[in-house]
């Protein structure tokens, strides 16, 4: 780097006493906890035994267990089947759900971006669900789902789709749908409200120019809208990957206990506290920390995603 | 027959009247400047035509043929607007084949006009390029060739020059009177608040004034026989100097028009006395700017550069009398 002058030496100064205070944040609330979790996960921690906890190497991770007469077996949460299906279980329900919600909130976002009365209230309205706490919202849903009191078999019996009620968020079938179902029903308003955003940043003339070349509204959507919000639609995806790879409130309040939406969020809970392994729970956590990370940086690199700011 | 006639044409949004009765013929080939303030109508009157916006009455046709009704695309218009509006994440030679596409043209006839509008804006060499790799100047012309491929009979300028600075502006203004003599069978319909623009670039210049038609004739028409205190007033730069009390009522006016240049400016004997305020040296004129106790504001003249005349000095101000322009009480000129 080239020699500063005074003044940038001061400005640099200035910057990091600004960025102090935030940084210690963050490395006390994220990293320290970060750093603490992957450490557990090299050790024999227990609940009970924080500070005793021993150094073991990768054993939560995989462990040849010798029988002692030349057979043995593998052992680990690298070789878990419960594990890979809450890792599967995680994919599939990231995948359905972001996919739809982006689906959904284009559909939402390009009805809100038209101009009409009532507009400002229905925008309002739209965020109702993503306002409501999960837990809330998945107790209501859960209530509205019961096979036996739930508003939803009522309604579906009086109607003649059904003709005896489903257990919708015990059953093994229908399950994860539930769970899908509710985070989609939350979760696409946010999705509305960021490709509003993009969609408000497309000048209106691009619009009549089109008009004028006789583009028709299908054309213009593919060519023109897509184009130009796909940019702000992306992060809005990677945001909601983010956020359903860590899918845990709707999952332990809808449909605890259930291995079809054993999520790996619920995997390292029920083993950090559940069943006392909290070492097994904690190599869990960090596993997940790279899967998360992995995919993330996967899809921004896919998509050659510009985060730097620059794009003018 | 005129290219583009409009009958009794009236626009409203909402309860607001913004176009009011506008009737206006525009020939073939012509080429006409609407002028007026902000706010005057004279950009939603090119919407209309372009067909961006419906007409609340009246009729409009294009070559005989009404097409109030008819989309935009199939009017035959072209349109440049003030902000280029060229698609950002297309190359150029995409924006300018994007509407041609549409038009399902073949792929050969589409690469041929493109190069001809190129070849004749001189962007041959930014065909692959982005918008945003454009300068303003660079864009207005992509734009204009984005117009030009679509060989309109009618061309629309929506202010085109007014995100280019100073220098760029003049350029552009040449090469449009330029495409204009090129295109001369192409009709061309031109918005702009700045009425230097209007009275080079113009045949015919309509001034609107709160959604009326105040004036419709040739640049220099409206310079020297404005059918109103408005038109006298817009048309001109520096504006026309207008007296109103004991020096209109001499004349027979309520409002007495005299442009600076008619105006002579000597150090002893005059029709007006008063003190030069200010002078503007522009080289080629100079403008003084004399305080009297005619008016609240400074009286403007035209000198030549080679006259001193230096602020503070007591001159007195002799209108030519064959030159002088009279308004009665409504801003209607007074004749005879």
């Amino acid at each position: 780097m080239a020699p500063q002058s005074g003044l940038a030496r001061q400005r640099t100064r200035s910057a990091w006493v600004f960025l102090a205070p935030m940084l210690f944040v963050l490395a006390a609330v994220a990293l320290y906890p970060l750093l603490r979790t992957i450490w557990f996960g090299f050790t024999d921690a227990s609940l009970t035994s924080f500070g005793s906890a021993r150094f073991v190497g990768i054993r939560n991770y995989l462990e040849w267990l010798d029988y002692g007469d030349g057979n043995g077996e593998w052992l680990g949460l690298l070789v878990d089947g419960r594990w890979w299906s809450a890792v599967w279980n995680t994919v599939r329900f990231t995948l359905v759900s972001v996919t739809l919600e982006t689906i959904f909130g284009m559909v939402i976002a390009l009805v809100l971006n038209q101009k009409f009365p009532g507009r400002a209230v229905v925008r309002a309205a739209v965020l109702i669900p993503w306002a409501i706490p999960t837990v809330v919202s998945a107790k209501m849903w859960g209530w509205m789902l019961h096979d036996q009191f739930g508003i939803i078999n009522d309604m579906l019996m009086r109607v003649g789709i059904l003709s005896a009620p489903v257990a919708w968020t015990a059953s093994p079938d229908t399950a994860m749908a539930a769970v899908m179902m509710v985070d989609i029903w939350k979760t696409t308003p946010f999705m509305a409200l960021l490709i509003l955003a993009g969609l408000q940043m497309i000048p209106d003339d691009i619009y009549e120019a089109a008009r004028l070349d006789g583009v028709g509204p299908v054309r213009t959507f593919r060519r023109i809208t897509l184009p130009l919000v796909l940019p702000a639609m992306l992060v809005a995806v990677v945001f909601r990957a983010l956020d359903a790879l860590r899918i845990f409130d709707i999952v332990y309040v809808l449909t605890p206990n259930s291995p079809e939406t054993r999520t790996m969020s619920v995997f390292a809970r029920e083993n950090l506290f559940d069943y006392d392994k909290f070492a097994y729970g904690s190599a869990a956590s960090t596993l997940l920390f790279l899967i998360i990370a992995m995919i993330t940086i996967g899809f921004i690199y896919a998509t050659r995603m510009d985060l730097s700011g620059t794009r003018e | 027959m005129a290219t583009v006639d409009l009958r009794n044409v009236s626009k409203s949004f909402g309860s607001v009247e913004v176009l009011k009765d506008v009737s206006l013929s525009i020939e073939k080939g012509e080429f006409v400047a609407f002028v007026g303030p902000s706010g005057c109508g004279k950009s939603t009157l090119l919407r209309l035509i372009a067909g961006l916006e419906e007409i609340s009455s009246g009729d409009l046709m294009i070559e005989g043929e009404r097409v109030n009704d008819v989309l935009p695309a199939k009017r035959g218009v072209s349109m440049v607007f003030q902000s280029y509006a060229l698609y950002p994440h297309m190359s150029v030679y995409e924006n300018m084949a994007f509407g041609l596409e549409q038009a399902k043209l073949k792929k050969d006839e589409i690469a041929r006009r493109i190069a001809e509008a190129a070849h004749m804006l001189q962007i041959e060499g930014l065909l692959e390029r982005k918008p945003k790799a454009l300068s303003g100047g660079q864009r207005q012309r992509v734009a204009i060739g984005r117009a030009i491929t679509r060989q309109p009979r009618l061309f629309l300028f929506d202010e085109p020059l007014s995100n280019l600075d100073a220098a760029l502006r003049g350029e552009t203004r040449v090469e449009i009177a330029r495409l204009h003599a090129r295109l001369a069978d192409t009709t061309m319909i031109y918005v702009t608040h700045d009425q230097v623009e209007a009275m080079t670039l113009a045949d015919r210049i309509v001034v609107l004034n709160k959604g009326r038609v105040e004036q419709i004739g040739e640049p220099l028409e409206l310079y020297e026989n404005p059918a109103s205190r408005f038109v006298a007033g817009f048309i001109g730069s520096p504006k026309m100097n207008f007296l109103t009390g004991d020096a209109a009522r001499q004349h027979g006016a309520a409002t007495l028009g005299v442009r600076p240049e008619d105006l002579t400016l000597s150090a002893e004997g005059g029709l007006w006395s008063g003190k030069i305020a200010l002078t503007e040296a522009l080289g080629s004129d100079t403008f003084v700017h004399v305080d009297t106790t005619l008016s609240d504001k400074s009286i403007v003249a035209r000198v030549s550069p080679r006259e001193r005349f230096r602020h503070g000095m007591p001159v007195y101000l002799t209108p030519a009398p064959e030159r002088l322009h009279r308004f009665d009480e409504e801003g209607a000129p007074v004749r005879g």
